[in-house]
């Protein structure tokens, strides 16, 4: 990461630090009294204000320390944490990321107007309640530091350029009780020497009064790890003190002697916010580089294993060099599993940004939703969760905005006041199923069927599956302007979901029941990177077709396939599919097999079979993209490296679906 | 030069010189500046790619990754010919559409690396070119015959959409 941008490197970590503070927020919106969610609050707030600082955000870095001063408050029990407040502070986060992202120039209007609604959402200062802070301090302190404190402590010399200011700090134990503070200059070098954006006062402070050591600790938790900091009981240094009015620096003093390192309680607390498991950042493409590498190794070791095999080492020689090739074989295998597993993220990520949806969802709409997740810990491919997350937001917003009904509507047909929208994921086969249920009001078919006829794609009194009527709300056409609200009307159609999740290989299935609810029913891939292929010939050549797109496998008779010469359509059970011969599709110029098979595969609901010499079986495939020149070559989606360093190409089914029905139109329409 | 696209300019050095790979292909010998060469390789198992277009119609695994193969005697209309012990693949690295993409060159034979003058240079004739002259930067007069040096970037941009292609393109 050293060669990073500095600037790119703060964009990446506040990110990760604002989806914390959010998911802390949203928690909080729950759970309005939990210290600890505060705390965490507050804590992000304050470190994403001293980095964008350090970082030259300033106007983040202003901003946020007016949610955080907020915040603040409420930590030290000034006013309680409200609903209204948590949600300015949600909406106030969107602005920080704006601010993250972009130089801030043009958003002063927004944050100005989000600082308004914050300083609305917070009580008049003159309702300020006691202080819980005394009353949880006052047993502590009983039994430690019941006199004061003393304590002296020395900020690192970066602490200033840090966005840590001492003075504030200084205040902070000032409002703790009466409290002498006197600066120990030790450390001060000669004028022409001194860096004035360095700290090099130390502070010497004796606080009186009942105090707990927290209370004390609380007011250098960020500064803590970095810091120096002695802190004795009154007691204990009332003779020193007694015996000079102001604690002499000693000799040893600019060092600073044996302090005391944060306690492991307060080290723990600081960092209560949210940490992921342990884990490295590594561009994807690093990633990419080290499966190519894979890639050769693997046709290095065939080559290895067709010497080993070839009888051309002597026969003492043989068996040893076999069992060595075998090894790296297994080796070779299992590092690309491995691989292949450091591409998947939990899906957790993604929907975390769900609830902050349904939280604005539920505002915005006046209706009470509810959001539960099932399954987060299903991994994906990272590049997958990130394609899916438009269309799910789509779905969530026309489930909450069109699916659900008002609370009055809910109670008056009989189901719990609020909405619930459920999202889970589940791993089936190789592909991973993500559903978004709504216990709403269902699509209303007559609704449906009416669009349809009014705009023109169906027929009026058309004769359509229960099926085929669901499916029309995906086509381009069905859409309007008429119906598109502020909600889920951002210009995303469902035909653009649609598209989205086919571009990802994957299906979408609707299931709906009048006044119970809907579920929409999302098949993806685990991985753009790897598909689960069969692996067929033609001729002299290798192809993989998409397992999740292979219904069935049949043979071809050699009646059969004399009869269906030039027409091209099989019975296959009670449906004629048309089907494509691949030696005349890829113009092989070779004689077909005897006993050819058909392999059927469907998509979009389309089914059609392609015919091969013969079906090798199923293989594993990593996906590779095809350079630039061959980008007008339509029948294949990538190419493959196979176990012997061949090369297969991958077979394009929606391309090929396409193919097929176009064919048939023209069968039909001939004759 | 008459070579309008910067492209296609041949990048002679400050003394006139230039540092090639010069190959056979067919009847005629190429030079492709040696700061476009990645590597010599033997053949390697080539995957024909139905509907490509004959110049680049097929692909191998090149170090793990998926190049395509041309045969640079498509572009020079030179009859297709089987390879022989001293053929190679020369992998250049070549901007298509704007994107740094690595082809494998078919060669009959890989002579040296040579330091051609730009004084024995010429641009293509107007006339009496069997090729497509935008396929051809320059000539260079060497003592045993003249050097091609094609235009890549012209064969690979344009070629494979106007040399036509196999029954699956359109």
């Amino acid at each position: 990461m050293s060669d990073q941008d500095p600037i790119a490197a703060f964009r990446v970590e506040a990110g990760d630090l604002l989806d914390q503070i959010e998911q802390a927020l949203l928690d909080l919106s729950n759970r309005l009294d939990d210290r600890g969610l505060i705390d965490a609050v507050f804590r992000g707030l304050h470190t994403l204000k001293g980095s964008g600082a350090m970082f030259g955000f300033d106007a983040l870095a202003t901003f946020t320390h007016h949610c955080e001063t907020a915040f603040d408050r409420v930590r030290k029990g000034f006013f309680p944490a409200t609903a209204e407040l948590v949600h300015v502070i949600l909406s106030a986060m969107d602005h920080m990321r704006a601010l993250v992202d972009g130089d801030g120039s043009g958003l002063e209007a927004t944050g100005a107007a989000i600082l308004g609604r914050l300083q609305a959402a917070l009580p008049e200062s003159g309702t300020v309640t006691a202080a819980p802070e005394t009353e949880d301090a006052a047993p502590e302190a009983a039994s430690e530091g019941a006199g004061g404190w003393h304590l002296r402590f020395r900020l690192p010399p970066s602490a200033l350029a840090n966005g840590t200011n001492p003075l504030s700090l200084l205040d902070e134990l000032r409002e703790l009780g009466e409290c002498r503070v006197v600066a120990l200059c030790d450390a001060l070098p000669p004028l022409p020497d001194l860096i004035p954006t360095e700290c090099l006062i130390g502070w010497d402070v004796t606080l009186t009064g009942a105090i707990a050591r927290e209370a004390i600790e609380d007011v250098f938790i960020f500064v803590m790890d970095d810091m120096d900091m002695e802190l004795t009981p009154l007691a204990s240094v009332a003779i020193e003190s007694a015996a000079g009015p102001a604690p002499q620096p000693e000799p040893g003093s600019s060092l600073p002697a044996a302090p005391v390192v944060a306690t492991p309680a307060t080290d723990a607390a600081a960092r209560q916010a949210p940490r992921a498991g342990e884990s490295v950042r590594v561009p994807a493409e690093r990633l990419d580089v080290l499966m190519d590498r894979v890639g050769e190794l693997v046709i290095v070791q065939s080559r290895l294993s067709q010497l080993a095999n070839s009888g051309l080492i002597g026969a003492s020689g043989e068996v040893a060099l076999r069992s060595i090739s075998e090894e790296i074989e297994r080796l070779v295998s299992e590092m690309r599993d491995t691989m292949m597993v450091l591409r998947m993220v939990p899906v957790a990520n993604l929907f975390g940004r769900f609830r902050r949806l349904i939280h604005d969802l539920a505002r915005d709409t006046g209706k009470a939703i509810e959001l539960l997740t099932e399954g987060e810990a299903t991994e994906v491919d990272k590049t997958v969760t990130e394609q899916l997350a438009d269309p799910i937001v789509h779905l969530i917003r026309n489930a909450c905005d069109h699916g659900l009904e008002t609370p009055e509507e809910r109670l008056a047909a009989g189901k719990p006041a609020t909405g619930r929208v459920m999202l889970t994921a589940a791993h089936a086969g190789g592909e991973v199923l993500i559903t978004i249920t709504d216990d709403g009001r269902g699509i209303n078919r007559e609704r449906v069927r009416a669009k349809a006829e009014s705009n023109g794609l169906i027929q009026p009194g058309q004769a359509l599956s229960d099926h085929e009527l669901l499916q029309m709300i995906f086509h381009p056409g069905f859409s309007t302007a008429a119906q598109v609200t502020n909600l889920s009307g951002r210009g995303v159609g469902m035909d653009v979901v649609k598209r989205t999740i086919e571009g990802l290989r994957g299906t979408i299935d609707i299931a709906s029941q009048e006044g119970k609810g809907s579920t929409f029913t999302l098949r993806i891939p685990l991985t753009l990177a790897i598909i689960e292929g069969l692996l067929v010939r033609v001729a002299n050549g290798c192809y993989v077709i998409p397992l999740a797109a292979v219904e069935e496998c049949i043979e071809l008779t050699a009646e059969e396939d004399r009869r269906t010469r030039g027409r091209s359509m099989i019975q296959l059970r009670d449906a004629l599919v048309p089907f494509l011969r691949l030696h005349d599709l890829f113009d092989t110029g070779a004689e077909p097999d005897e006993h050819q098979k058909i392999v059927v595969i469907s998509a979009a609901g389309e089914r059609v079979g392609l015919v091969v010499d013969q079906i090798i079986g199923s293989h594993q495939t990593v996906i590779k993209s095809m350079s630039g020149v061959h980008r007008d070559v339509h029948s294949f989606s990538g190419a493959t490296i196979l176990g012997d360093g061949s090369v297969a190409l991958i077979l394009d089914i929606m391309q090929l679906v396409a193919t097929g029905q176009q064919r048939e139109a023209r069968l039909r329409a001939v004759g | 030069m008459t070579d309008t696209t910067t492209t296609s300019k041949t990048p002679w050095d400050d003394h006139g010189n230039l540092e090639v790979l010069t190959f056979d292909v067919g009847s005629e010998r190429l030079a492709i500046e040696a700061t476009d060469i990645r590597e010599i390789v033997d053949l390697l198992p080539e995957t024909r790619v139905p509907g490509a277009p004959p110049l680049v119609a097929s692909i191998v695994n090149y170090r793990g990754k998926i190049i395509p193969i041309a045969d640079l005697r498509i572009a020079f209309g030179m009859p297709i010919a089987a390879a022989t012990p001293d053929s190679r693949i020369v992998v250049i690295e070549t901007p298509i559409d704007g994107e740094a993409t690595h082809i494998g060159l078919r060669t009959d034979k890989v002579h040296e690396v040579a330091v051609l003058s730009r004084q024995d240079s010429s641009d293509p004739p107007q006339v009496g070119l069997r090729w497509r002259r935008e396929f051809v930067r320059e000539f260079v007069r060497q003592a045993d015959g003249v050097i091609v040096l094609p235009c890549l970037a012209a064969i690979f941009e344009t070629a494979p959409r106007q040399l036509g292609s196999g029954p699956l393109a359109a």
